[in-house]
């Protein structure tokens, strides 16, 4: 067995990292905006499942390598549509935000492997596809560790890091990202300046439907090929805490974001060495989670969550 | 009757039974668009449950976990907390009660398996306390602390199965000699594996209202719940009710625990992944309002519908997981009363136009 070598890690651990990252960005928009999104779980799966049906045909369609970009398109529409039921449900129906994000979930869990067996005769999971191949950023590959690790990773690595810094921008610099605080922070006063409460609201959650999507469609497109009842299964979770770990910040979501994907990929590279074997591999398995809670509890004070985060906006209320 | 009439008479019992009725709807729309015979198909599934006593038994099976998990999750609701953990509550006192029961195997049984279920009910509460002491003591979002709770329980409770209780070659822990089992009533439901796990979690739901509603604790707690500033300021301690709302919300998962292992499969497996109690158990709490007996109420509709979703595949190769889209509509449409309020609006207006005639 060979060792895996330091950039071999970072790059196994941009892996697991790129879907929490896009799904932490989406639920730092929904959640900016003041609506809570438990539902990140499933409008991966959608997006996951959007990903594996359309890049399937986009492959037999003979799309080639922009095959996995069309599954991409698919699940950020998919991603899209399923949030708006959230949005419906909770700006315009002012349904509780916790409730109507689980019934995301359940739609998403239902729904998918629903269609899977319609449009695959019965199958349990969707065809297997080829997915995205890693690309070498020409000179910046050549770099020691940091250019096997980083610049020689899966085209959707990129954008989760480009991505990261235009919304930080898009988020604190520009006047929509300001409006979007706003309505999360203190609704009506927003209104007062003329600020349209619910399409913001809307606009976040939608946004988040469409990050999320994207953020399932990495783990089939770059992952497993596939779609099945197991290709979720709690990332979405894990992306909501790096989000609130994040303090609801894309930079802070990033970095804990990378932080569950190293200590996904640590528990993969601990296992190489011999010393590892006297250590039980459940507790090897439990890292990640129990560094998180440490580090929150060593390092993090009070979770600083938007001021207006789970209420519906009422106009006439004070 | 007068008071009968009135009951029935108010919204609120009315939208959860047109969100029913709405959702079973909106399954057969799905049906239809997939090709699929909606009425063969929900025949099936009521056959599966009623059709013969050995699967009523089981149904009953089906539905007694997810009262525990949706009364632990409907607690910590009333008290101001979403508790995602209740999965990791389960593992946990399911290997508590696991523990307790092979290791004590010399006990006679009616210390047994009292000291098992307790076991487990501690154990659950004290996992949950966790996260209710991190709330507390440090601000931390028990959201975040319940999920990292839920992925340490599984792999704590498959090391303690694979290490102290492992039967040779299986994966899975040796046979536990305590047992929940009503083997009394083998003869009624077919050998069905009820147990009195079932009977546990109706006691669990009473405690739940006369705690919350009849004693001075449970008052501070919905008042923690309702708002912890204007609680403090009356003189609460907010964080001790955190911590103790958690502990009887985990207390409650664990018993869940209890029942599993020790009424039903009479052993622990070591489990691949998390085995999903607990996010069943949010969705029976929001489609039980987060009241004690709405969550036994929709914990039995609930268990129902999983339970006969196998029939469905059978009877009429609908896939199962269809019923996920029932269960989540009916939670949409109840969660969105709007939406239910807007569709009975014109009946609403015909009875208001014949009072005036």
């Amino acid at each position: 067995m060979d060792l895996l070598t330091l950039g071999q890690l970072l790059n196994t651990t941009l892996v697991f990292s790129t879907a929490l990252i896009f799904a932490a960005l989406g639920g730092i928009f929904s959640e900016r905006s003041g609506v809570v999104n438990i539902g990140l779980e499933g409008l991966m799966m959608f997006g996951a499942f959007a990903a594996a049906v359309g890049g399937h045909y986009a492959q037999d369609a003979g799309l080639g390598a922009w095959a996995p970009w069309v599954g991409v398109l698919c699940a950020m529409a998919v991603g899209v549509i399923g949030s708006l039921i959230h949005a419906v449900a909770s700006i315009t129906f002012k349904a509780d935000q916790t409730i109507s994000g689980t019934v995301i979930n359940f739609l998403a869990a239902g729904s998918t492997l629903y269609m899977v067996k319609l449009f695959f005769d019965g199958a349990g999971e969707s065809p297997l596809i080829d997915g995205f191949k890693k690309v070498s950023v020409p000179v910046l590959s050549k770099i020691p560790v940091i250019g096997e690790g980083i610049f020689n990773s899966y085209p959707t690595t990129y954008l989760a890091i480009i991505l990261v810094i235009v919304i930080y921008f898009v988020l604190f610099k520009t006047p929509f990202g300001l409006r979007l605080r706003a309505v999360g922070e203190h609704p009506s006063a927003a209104d007062t300046l003329g600020v349209n409460v619910k399409r913001m609201r809307y606009v976040g959650v939608m946004l988040s439907g469409l990050l999320a999507g994207i953020g399932g469609a990495t783990i089939t497109l770059t992952t497993t090929g596939t779609f099945a009842h197991n290709t979720i299964s709690g990332q979405g979770f894990i992306a909501i805490a790096a989000m609130i770990f994040g303090k609801w910040n894309p930079l802070g979501a990033f970095g804990a974001a990378v932080f569950f994907g190293f200590s996904q990929a640590i528990r993969n590279y601990v296992q190489l060495f011999e010393w590892s074997k006297n250590i039980p591999q459940e507790f090897i398995f439990m890292i990640p989670y129990v560094l998180t809670i440490i580090v929150l509890v060593s390092a993090v004070g009070r979770s600083s969550a938007p001021k207006a985060l789970g209420e519906p906006y009422d106009p006439g209320k004070r | 009757m007068h008071r009968l009439k009135k009951i029935f008479a108010t919204d609120s019992y009315i939208v959860p039974l047109v969100a029913i009725v709405m959702g079973f709807l909106v399954g057969a729309i799905v049906m239809l668009i997939g090709g699929y015979d909606p009425v063969a198909a929900y025949s099936a599934l009521f056959k599966r449950v009623f059709g013969s006593p050995y699967d009523f038994g089981e149904a009953i099976r089906e539905m007694t976990p997810l009262m525990f998990t949706g009364l632990a999750v409907a607690f910590a609701f009333r008290s101001g907390m979403f508790n995602i953990g209740a999965d990791g509550q389960v593992l946990i006192g399911m290997t508590a009660a696991t523990l307790v029961g092979i290791q004590l195997a010399g006990l006679p049984s009616f210390l047994l398996v009292p000291l098992a279920v307790i076991a487990a009910g501690l154990a659950g509460g004290l996992w949950a306390g966790i996260a209710g002491y991190l709330k507390a003591k440090r601000g931390i979002n028990e959201v975040i602390t319940t999920i990292m709770l839920n992925w340490i329980a599984l792999y704590l409770s498959n090391y303690i199965v694979r290490n102290f209780l492992l039967l040779k070659g299986q994966n899975r822990s040796e046979d536990i000699p305590a047992s929940l089992s009503m083997t009394f009533l083998n003869g009624v439901f077919d050998n069905a594996r009820v147990h009195w796990g079932t009977a546990i979690a109706i006691c669990a739901a009473i405690f739940f209202y006369v705690y919350l509603w009849k004693t001075k604790q449970g008052y501070e707690m919905r008042a923690v719940g309702l708002n912890p500033n204007a609680a403090e300021y009356a003189g609460m301690n907010v964080g001790r009710n955190v911590v103790k709302a958690m502990f009887i919300s985990g207390a409650f998962a664990g018993l869940a625990g209890a029942g599993e292992v020790l009424g039903v499969f009479h052993y622990q497996s070591v489990f691949a992944a998390s085995p999903g109690y607990g996010f069943n158990g949010i969705a029976v709490a929001l489609l039980g309002l987060t009241h004690p007996l709405g969550v036994i109420l929709a914990a039995i509709l609930y268990g129902m519908l999983t339970y006969g979703a196998a029939g469905m595949s059978f009877g009429a190769d609908v896939p199962p997981e269809l019923i996920r889209i029932v269960i989540g509509s009916i939670i949409f449409f109840i969660a969105a009363q709007g939406i239910v309020r807007w569709v009975l609006k014109p009946f609403y207006l015909k009875r208001k136009k014949e009072k005036v005639s």
